[in-house]
């Protein structure tokens, strides 16, 4: 809420300075977050009146101004279409200052004479409007001092408020605050009730009591609109962020700032028969005062007459109902509507009011009155009018109700860790309001006022107590060391291992945004419908991701296009498969993914330049299941839409699939503007931390015996199922085969492709004999044969 | 013995000449050998008297001797002479670059949420993670956010349906935590968060991690020794920081922390940074946690902005282009 410092000083005034009040009120909980002059910085202006004013000799547009401050006359040249005789202004005097390099100084405009200059509103930073020199009061004092008589040594002060706290949404509010932090009494302004000279009424009557527990109504005869709202009045408003409309609507305005309940003026003469307050009919329409239509939903309060809605309870009223240049009698509303029957219906509108702000919030259930007793008096002031009685319709059951709240000692003292003095704590709660109905060594039992509805626990006792004693005076301390860790599970490798060793093959950590673009969605993966986001930040944001692979995808991209063209990144986070409706069921697995493209290695002097394939990723991805002992990958054809079809597998773990690898489809690739081949990897990432605890096996003292075998096999032969076949015959003296070559072309018939291997053997107990290796290798190589037709070459 | 004494000389003179170990052999076989000039000295030993002999064949032995060092000295000095040789064509020019991979890095985000749960880790707090599409129930009811609460406008939350929402912070995995167990509770909850709202300072989604810390006898005075000291040791410095009323729904007494800041024209200023406070007791209820018994506070910060603070990034949007020439910048 914005503010004028000046008007808050008018009910509460401690003596600390502009600075001291904002820090002291951002340390009680009512943050600062800007201040600013009420005008621009300036000097030497006073109030003058133009006694003649006759055309520029030499210029059109110009005029000749005699203008006297009451004491000496000046001849001033002005440009401004207002400036007439007979009218006071604000007179810049030769000397005055309006800006850093602004100074009026004598001057000649064409060959006339100018002894200063009639300042406009936007000149002085009273306005942002520019049309014409201000015109004064005809009561304001010549000779006075523009910054004095608009009082304009003062702040905008604008308070962050969090929503609990609305009963600061008002000067009377902040006053009450600033009292409390300066043990300082608060001068309220005084509040009468307003003689009644009429007894004219208007009917109300409230159907939605809950929604309106109380809704008064009186009738203002014979104003006078013409009226002009006073001076200090507009600049009120304006410090508080509020425009000048009509006197009227200033009035409605300027109680809910000074008091705090927003107000509403009915034209009496357009309301037919009474005023009902309803829940809207469904479909049920208003134009409302900014000229919009809006069709209601029955879950709205409204503002109703016989005929038709006349406003949104709270919101905004109608356009046709409201004060107008030719309203003779008008019917003002002060009500309390319960927050919860308004909360988040401005909004659904597509509204925020300064009303519907407070609403929401709350507002004081007992300020009703009082309001509409202020409002009248200065409508009386203003517009004049005869009064009428008020209208009160209020359901009491429905009104907010206030229970008393204990605040234990012990509880103080062990939430705060300190025992503040009694008398301390009593002072406190009395200055905020509260009032200590009955108190002993061990606990206070505290009435709550009806402003401070935020106040219901104990919990919010203690923290007004804190609040106002000062958190940074609390004290400070480490809570009780605990010996009560947690096991760690060392069969897991941690997730700074697993990355770590990314990193070392040259992996940059990338983080995508969690929604992609259900477009490139469909075209990853065209079986999952992706979760819709139903207010999505854009459309390329409007879906989660049933992978991170697109991700990695349209970051490559995006390096690609900056001359990055050697790109390895990975990802950790959660994918999105299933729907809102089945949310316990939702696959929102973690999962790592990498992406490579460009050249093997970093471009240097001693590298070719070749580009990375398939079985570089692939190592990067055994590396990393092989940490903490790791698991049995098995890699098995992948039928991914995303993926080349020859070029991609699953990766397994005991038959499950916990993943895929492999190169991008290259028309997927080429249609996203790839320009090289990329190649990427998705896994679960349980899957690649799950690992084994270390156990030791004695290592052989016999010797090692390798034979190394070169087969001929069909193409379509897997290195996998030839190791699967020797596996399974070669015998528990077996160590391991490795392929060290693979050889398909020149010499080879088509079909073919020549697969060399070496096979180990070693004995955990003795030195194993020729004749041991040569019986295991004939029965591998007639296995081979028989299940593979693998042929031994040469 | 004139003779053998020029012998000698020239034999000599020959080994320092000699600049190859094939010369030097030649010496050896000229000198030494069953046919060289000092054997062959030797030889004529039977024309000498035989008084003499014994003295003649110990000046021959020496000078052989002589001979024999003189070469084995120089085989040494041209050996080494070679190695050097050898040595200096075999360098390399040492300021080219190494073979192999370049070390990739870490996220800035995941390199300062590691430190962050690092402190908390080393006080005894365990990392819990939870699900980022959450039911309305964990991310707001339960954390005293009913329905149309005004503080659900503070947070513009993203929507799959009227009750299933991508959480808005990390708090429901705090939820999820005390449904589960009962105190002591010490918890640090990192992970992805998301509000509607893109802009210059905020992005869709961004990373906070949140704490929770529950036990009996939990004060006020608990949360500001631990905040002030994660402050401390994740800035390397002695922070000044205020503690600065503030609200939540689901904290009571509500806190946010701010701490001075410097700028570069030398200019202070107080930053927020965290937000925190006593848990609410009808969370704590709600979770069916006794509130008599066990108080306990909370804290929540947003990993980007420390990050931010941390390496000077003055975008936030950085963190989520993946630029590689950005990324590179944390390694």
């Amino acid at each position: 809420m914005k503010f004028s410092e000046n008007w808050l000083r008018e009910w509460v005034n401690p003596a600390i300075s502009s600075e001291e009040l904002m820090a002291q009120v951002t340390m009680a909980g009512l943050e600062v977050d800007e201040f600013s002059g009420v005008a621009n910085e300036f000097s030497g202006v006073v109030i003058g009146e133009i006694t003649e004013a006759v055309k520029h000799p030499n210029a059109d547009k110009l005029r000749v101004c005699q203008v006297t401050d009451g004491v000496d006359a000046f001849q001033v040249v002005c440009g401004a279409p207002n400036a007439r005789s007979g009218i006071k202004v604000a007179f810049a005097k030769v000397g005055a200052v309006l800006g850093e390099d602004f100074k009026i100084k004598k001057a000649k405009l064409r060959q006339v004479e100018s002894m200063g200059m009639l300042c406009s509103a936007s000149e002085l930073g009273l306005s942002d409007e520019n049309d014409g020199i201000i015109e004064l009061p005809l009561d304001a004092p010549l000779g006075a001092d523009i910054r004095q008589y608009f009082d304009l040594n003062d702040l905008i002060i604008d308070v962050d408020l969090t929503p609990n706290r609305s009963d600061c949404l008002s000067i009377a509010g902040l006053a009450r605050e600033v009292g409390v932090l300066n043990k300082q009494d608060v001068t309220a302004v005084i509040i009468e009730k307003n003689a009644v000279n009429t007894q004219d009424s208007f009917p109300v009557s409230v159907v939605n009591e809950s929604g309106c527990p109380r809704y008064l109504g009186r009738v203002i005869k014979g104003v006078d609109v013409s009226a002009v709202t006073p001076l200090w009045m507009v600049e009120k408003l304006r410090r508080c962020g509020v425009r000048s409309i009509d006197p009227i609507v200033d009035v409605t305005n300027y109680v809910m700032l000074e008091l705090g309940q927003p107000m509403h003026a009915f034209d009496l003469n357009e309301l037919s028969g009474s005023i009902v307050v309803r829940s809207a009919n469904e479909n049920e329409k208003i134009v409302l005062l900014d000229g919009q239509e809006v069709t209601l939903r029955s879950d709205t309060l409204i503002i109703a007459d016989e005929s038709r809605p006349l406003a949104i309870a709270g919101v905004m009223g109608g356009e046709n109902s409201g004060v107008s240049d030719k309203t003779t009698d008008i019917f003002l509303e002060s009500a309390f509507f319960a927050p919860l029957s308004l909360a988040g219906k401005a909004r659904s509108y597509g509204l925020h009011t300064d009303s519907s702000h407070r609403f929401e919030r709350g507002v004081d259930s007992q300020l009703q009155f009082d309001a509409m007793e202020r409002a009248t008096a200065l409508i009386v002031e203003i517009v004049g009018g005869s009064v009428g009685p008020i209208i009160e319709v209020t359901s009491e059951s429905d009104l907010p109700s206030h229970n008393d709240v204990v605040l234990r000692r012990q509880k103080l003292d062990q939430y705060l860790a300190v025992s503040i003095d009694s008398d301390l704590v009593t002072d406190i709660l009395q200055r905020l309001g509260l009032n200590v109905v009955d108190q002993s060594d061990s606990q206070w039992v505290v009435q709550v006022p009806s402003y401070r509805f935020d106040i219901s626990i104990e919990a919010d006792l203690i923290e007004e107590v804190a609040r106002v004693y000062g958190y940074d005076n609390l004290p400070s301390s480490m809570p009780a060391a605990s010996i009560d860790f947690s096991p760690v599970a060392e069969a897991k490798t941690p997730l700074q291992t697993m990355r770590s060793s990314l990193v070392a093959f040259g992996y940059q950590e990338a983080v995508t945004y969690s929604f992609i673009d259900p477009v490139i969605s469909s075209q990853f993966y065209p079986e999952i419908e992706a979760i819709k986001l139903e207010n999505p930040i854009s459309v390329d944001m409007g879906v989660m991701r049933p992978g991170i692979i697109p991700g990695l995808v349209k970051a490559y991209l995006h390096n690609q296009n900056r001359q990055q063209s050697r790109v390895r990144l990975f990802e950790t986070g959660r994918r999105f498969i299933g729907t809102v409706e089945a949310l316990s069921e939702m696959d929102q697995q973690e999962r790592l993914s990498g992406l490579i493209a460009g050249s093997r290695y970093p471009e240097s002097w001693n590298q070719n330049g070749d580009k990375v394939d398939f079985y570089d990723i692939k190592s990067h991805l055994d590396a990393l299941f092989s940490l903490n002992q790791g698991v049995d990958l098995e890699y098995r054809k992948a039928n991914e839409v995303y993926l080349h079809p020859g070029r991609s597998a699953e990766v397994l773990i005991a038959g499950e699939v916990v993943g895929v690898i492999g190169e991008l489809h290259p028309q997927l690739s080429k249609t996203l503007g790839c320009n090289q081949a990329v190649y990427v990897f998705d896994v679960s990432l349980d899957a690649v931390l799950d690992g084994k605890l270390p156990r030791y096996k004695a290592i052989s003292k016999f010797p090692e015996v390798r034979r190394d075998l070169a087969l001929l096999v069909n193409r379509d032969i897997e290195a996998s199922s030839l190791k699967d076949v020797i596996l399974s015959v070669a015998g528990e003296s077996f160590k391991e085969v490795k392929v060290f070559d693979v050889y398909q072309g020149q010499g080879i018939d088509d079909t073919k492709k020549s697969i060399a291997i070496g096979l180990t053997w070693q004995h955990p107990s003795h030195t194993l004999s020729d004749e041991e290796i040569n019986n295991s290798l004939d029965v591998i190589v007639k296995e081979l044969d028989s299940k593979l037709s693998a042929v031994v070459r040469g | 013995m004139d003779n053998l004494n020029q012998i000698l000389l020239d034999a000599l003179d020959a080994v320092s000449s000699s600049e190859s170990e094939s010369s030097l052999d030649e010496i050896r076989v000229k000198y030494l050998g069953k046919k060289g000039e000092l054997t062959a000295v030797l030889k004529q030993l039977g024309n000498v008297a035989a008084e003499d002999r014994p003295k003649i064949g110990q000046l021959v032995n020496e000078a052989k001797e002589k001979v024999q060092l003189a070469i084995t000295s120089k085989r040494n000095v041209l050996a080494a002479a070679a190695l050097n040789a050898k040595l200096a064509n075999e360098a390399i020019d040492v300021t080219l670059s190494g073979r192999g991979q370049e070390l990739g890095g870490l996220h800035p985000v995941t390199r300062t949420q590691e430190r962050i749960e690092g402190f908390f880790k080393g006080i005894g707090f365990d990392v819990v993670g939870g699900p980022e599409i959450e039911d309305d129930y964990h991310n707001f009811e339960a954390l005293n956010i009913p329905a149309h609460h005004p503080a659900r406008a503070m947070q513009d939350t993203f929507y799959f349906n009227a009750n299933t929402v991508l959480r808005t912070h990390t708090s429901p995995v705090q939820v999820r935590t005390m449904e589960t167990s009962q105190p002591p509770i010490r918890i640090v909850c990192p992970g992805r968060v998301y509000r509607c709202d893109s802009d210059q300072t905020h992005t869709p989604m961004f990373h906070q991690v949140e704490g929770l810390l529950i036990d009996e006898n939990i004060s006020f005075a608990d949360l500001k020794g631990t905040l002030q000291q994660f402050l401390n040791v994740f800035f390397e410095d002695d922070v000044k920081t205020r503690f600065r009323p503030s609200y939540f729904p689901f904290t009571e007494p509500s806190i946010e922390v701010d701490i001075w800041r410097i700028n570069s024209k030398g200019e202070g200023s107080w930053l927020e940074v965290l937000g925190c406070g006593m848990v609410h007791p009808k969370v704590l209820e709600m979770s069916g946690i006794d509130s008599e018994k066990y108080t306990g506070f909370a804290f929540g910060m947003g990993v980007e902005r420390f990050a931010m603070l941390r390496y000077r990034v003055d975008d936030l949007r950085m963190f989520f282009e993946n630029d590689l020439r950005f990324l590179k910048q944390f390694n």
